[in-house]
C-alpha cells in the first residue's frame, strides 16, 4: 500500500490510527478466542468429571498421590482462582503429565506433532493441486457433465467417513494391488536411520540424502495423504467454482471477451487473478479442518501423530494428554483461522 | 374453480388458502429438482426402515450364530455375516434407528439453543449481542470433532453422551444464522407495532422473531446432518458412541477393521449405509435451500 503525496498529514495520522485500532482489535479477539478454548478445556477437565483428581491421576493412584494432586490442582480454592492458575500453567507450557507415557504432555506433543503436520501438509498439497483446477474447469463449463461430476465428487467429500475410506483404501491399494506401503510411517528396518532434524521424515531423508528411505516414506505417506486431500479437494473445488462463477459474470470479463482475448486468458488472467486472496483464505481454513480430520485417518493407518496420541489417551482416560492435544489442535486451528481473516483484510480493500 | 386455480390464485381469500398455495408452489419447485427428490426418498426410506426394522430384518440384530461366522454375501445373508455370525443386513436395518435417533436428538437440542441465542442477540443488540456473539465465535473457531472427543472423554463413552457432545459443538452456526435473520427485520414496522400493542420482549421473540428465522435454520440443520452423522459414526468407530451389542454403523466398521483384508464385507457394508444416508441429507438440504431461500443459490 503506497501513500500518495497528495495526502495531508492528518489523513496519514488518521490512517495510522485506524491501523493501530485494527491491530489492537485483532490481537484482542485472538486472545479472547484462545482464552475461550482454555475455558472449555478447563471446564471439561475440572467441572465435568465427578472427581477431577481421579481424572488426572487415574483410579489406581495411592492415597498420597491423590492428596498431593488435589493440593497441586488447588481444588480447595474458588473456581475462578483455579482457572487463573490453569491459564498460567498452560501459558508456561505445563500441560501436566501423561498417564500413558509417564512423560510431560508437552514433550509428547512435540514428539508426535511433526508426523501429523507432514501428513496434513501432503494432504493439502494434493487438495490444492487438484481442487483449484477442478473448480476452475467446473465454473468454465458450468452445467456440463464435467461440472456435474465434480459436484458429485464434492458432495461425496461431505458424505464418506474418512476412517472407512482409509480401510477400503488399505484393502484395495495395499493388500489388493500392492501399489503403496501399509500402515505406519516407514518400514520397520528403516526406522530411526535418518537423524531427526525437522521431524518430517520426508524432509529429513532429503537432508540426509537417503533416497531409499525417502521413497519408502513417500510410499507410506501417499495413501493417507490422498484420502485427506480428497476431503479438502471437495471443499476447495466447490469454493473455487463459486468464486469463478461470480467473476465470469462480471462486465470486465465480457469486455475482455469482446476485445477478442482468448478464452484461456480470460479464465486464468482476468477471472482467476482477482480470486486468489479469497482462495488463500479457503485453503487456510481447509488446512485447519484437515489437521483435525487427520485424527480419524491416523488411527486407521497407525500413523504416530497427534490423532493417535489423542485417541490412545482417550481410551485410557488420560485426561491431561487428551486436553493437551485438544489445546494444541485448537490453538493451531485458531491461529490459522485468524491469519486467514487477517490476510483477507489486508489484501482485499473491499473488506475494510 | 378447480383445485389448481384455487391453489395458484393471486388473491387468496383466506389465510388458509394463502398457506396452502405457498405449500403447493414450494412442493412444485421441489419436485422439479431430481436430486432433491432423491434426497427426500432416501430420508423417507431411513424413517421407514427405522420404524419397521423388526418386520423388514430377516434375522435378529444381536442374535449370535457361531456356525455362520464371517460368511460372504449370499442369497441367505444378503450382506454377509460378522465375526459372531450376525446378519449384517439386519444389523444395518436396526442401525438406522440409532442414526435417526442421534440426528433427531442433536437437531432438537442444538437448533433451538442456537435459534434462541441468535434471536436474543439480534433483537436486543448492544452488549447482549456482543457478549453472545463473542461466545458463539469462540465456539465456531474451535475444532468440532476434537471438542466432541474431549467432551465424551470427560462425560464417559455412550450414545447419550455422544449426542450431548455433538449438540454442544453444533449450535453456534444456528446462532449466527438466526442473528443475521433477526437483524434484517428487528427495526421493521410490524415489530414496532407489536411492541406498541404491549407485547413483552419474550413474546415478540418467541412469537414473531423465531418463526421468521425457522426456514434458514432448518436448511442449515439439514445441510449439517451429513457432518453430524459422520461425527457420530467417528465416535462409534473409536468406541466412544453407542456400545455393543448395539448395531451402530460406525462401531460395526470398527469391528470389521480386523477382517478388512480377508472378509472385506464386514467393514465395508455399514460404510455404504452411512454414505447413502449422508448423501441423502446433502441432496435434501441443497434442494430445500434452492426452494426456500433462492438468494443463497450457488453457494455450494
Amino acid at each position: 500500500m503506497t501513500t500518495s503525496s497528495s495526502e495531508t498529514a492528518p489523513e496519514i495520522r488518521h490512517r495510522a490510527q485506524d491501523l493501530a485500532l485494527g491491530i489492537g482489535r485483532f490481537v484482542a479477539v485472538t486472545a479472547l478466542t484462545f482464552l475461550g478454548l482454555l475455558a472449555i478445556t478447563f471446564f471439561i477437565g475440572r467441572v465435568v468429571p465427578i472427581d477431577p483428581v481421579v481424572a488426572v491421576v487415574g483410579d489406581r493412584a495411592s492415597q498420597e498421590v491423590y492428596e498431593a494432586t488435589r493440593q497441586a490442582l488447588g481444588l480447595d480454592r474458588p473456581l475462578a482462582v483455579q482457572f487463573l492458575i490453569y491459564v498460567r500453567d498452560v501459558l508456561s507450557g505445563d500441560f501436566g503429565t501423561s498417564l500413558t507415557t509417564g512423560r510431560p504432555v508437552i514433550e509428547d506433543l512435540a514428539r508426535f506433532f511433526p508426523a501429523t503436520v507432514e501428513m496434513a501438509t501432503a494432504g493439502i498439497l494434493i487438495g490444492v493441486l487438484l481442487g483449484v483446477p477442478m473448480g476452475v474447469i467446473a465454473a468454465a463449463r458450468a452445467g456440463s457433465w464435467l461440472d456435474q461430476l465434480i459436484r458429485v465428487l464434492g458432495l461425496l467429500g461431505y458424505s464418506v467417513p474418512a476412517f472407512w475410506m482409509g480401510l477400503v483404501g488399505l484393502a484395495v491399494f495395499y493388500a489388493g494391488l500392492g501399489w503403496v506401503a501399509g500402515p505406519g510411517r516407514i518400514d520397520i528396518f528403516y526406522d530411526g536411520l535418518v537423524p531427526p532434524v525437522t521431524g518430517l521424515l520426508t524432509v529429513d531423508a532429503i537432508i540426509a540424502g537417503d533416497w531409499a528411505i525417502l521413497g519408502n516414506a513417500i510410499s507410506h505417506l501417499v495413501l493417507p495423504a490422498s484420502i485427506l486431500g480428497f476431503f479438502s479437494l471437495a471443499y476447495i473445488a466447490r469454493m473455487t467454482r463459486s468464486f469463478m462463477l461470480d467473476q465470469l459474470s462480471q462486465e470486465f470479463v465480457t469486455t475482455a471477451r469482446v476485445k477478442g482475448v482468448s478464452e484461456r486468458a480470460v479464465i486464468w488472467k482476468h477471472a482467476f487473478y482477482p480470486i486468489r486472496v479469497q482462495l488463500v483464505t479457503v485453503i487456510g481454513l481447509s488446512y485447519a479442518v484437515l489437521l483435525e480430520g487427520s485424527v480419524m485417518v491416523e488411527i486407521v493407518f497407525s500413523w504416530p501423530g497427534i490423532g493417535n496420541y489423542l485417541t490412545t489417551a482417550l481410551l485410557r482416560a488420560d485426561m491431561a494428554a487428551v486436553l493437551g492435544a485438544t489445546i494444541l489442535i485448537g490453538t493451531v486451528f485458531i491461529v490459522i483461522n485468524r491469519l486467514s481473516d487477517l490476510l483477507y483484510r489486508v489484501f482485499d480493500p473491499r473488506s475494510r | 374453480m378447480t383445485m389448481h386455480d384455487w391453489l395458484t390464485d393471486d388473491a387468496p381469500a383466506s389465510r388458509f388458502q394463502a398457506s396452502a398455495g405457498q405449500a403447493w408452489a414450494i412442493t412444485r419447485a421441489f419436485g422439479r429438482n431430481p436430486l432433491a427428490v432423491l434426497g427426500a426418498v432416501i430420508i423417507g426410506a431411513l424413517v421407514f426402515v427405522s420404524i419397521f426394522a423388526p418386520w423388514l430384518a430377516p434375522y435378529s440384530p444381536v442374535g449370535q450364530n457361531l456356525g455362520a461366522r464371517l460368511l460372504p454375501p449370499s442369497s441367505e445373508y444378503w450382506l454377509g455375516t460378522d465375526e459372531l455370525g450376525r446378519d449384517i443386513y439386519s444389523r444395518i436395518l436396526y442401525g438406522a434407528r440409532i442414526t435417526l435417533l442421534i440426528v433427531v436428538m442433536v437437531a432438537l437440542i442444538s437448533a433451538p439453543l442456537g435459534l434462541i441465542i441468535g434471536a436474543v442477540a439480534g433483537y436486543f443488540g448492544g452488549w447482549v449481542d456482543r457478549t453472545l456473539m463473542a461466545l458463539t465465535d469462540v465456539f465456531l473457531s474451535l475444532p468440532k470433532l476434537i471438542m466432541a472427543l474431549a467432551f465424551v472423554a470427560a462425560l464417559g463413552a455412550g450414545l447419550q453422551n455422544a449426542i450431548i457432545a455433538i449438540a454442544v459443538t453444533a449450535w453456534p452456526a444456528y446462532a449466527r444464522i438466526a442473528r443475521a435473520e433477526t437483524l434484517t427485520f428487528r427495526n421493521a414496522e410490524f415489530i414496532a407495532a407489536v411492541r406498541l400493542q404491549g407485547a413483552s420482549h419474550l413474546r415478540v421473540i418467541a412469537v414473531h422473531v423465531v418463526p421468521l428465522c425457522l426456514s434458514s435454520t432448518i436448511i442449515r440443520v439439514t445441510l449439517d446432518m451429513a457432518g453430524i452423522i459422520l461425527t457420530a459414526a467417528g465416535l462409534g468407530f473409536l468406541g466412544l458412541g453407542a456400545q455393543p451389542p448395539l448395531p451402530e454403523w460406525g462401531a460395526m466398521i470398527s469391528r470389521g477393521r480386523s477382517f478388512i483384508l480377508d472378509q472385506w464385507w464386514v467393514a465395508t457394508m455399514p460404510g455404504f449405509a452411512i454414505i447413502i444416508v449422508s448423501l441423502g441429507f446433502c441432496f435434501l438440504g441443497d434442494g430445500l435451500r434452492d426452494v426456500l431461500d433462492p438468494k443463497q443459490r450457488d453457494g455450494r
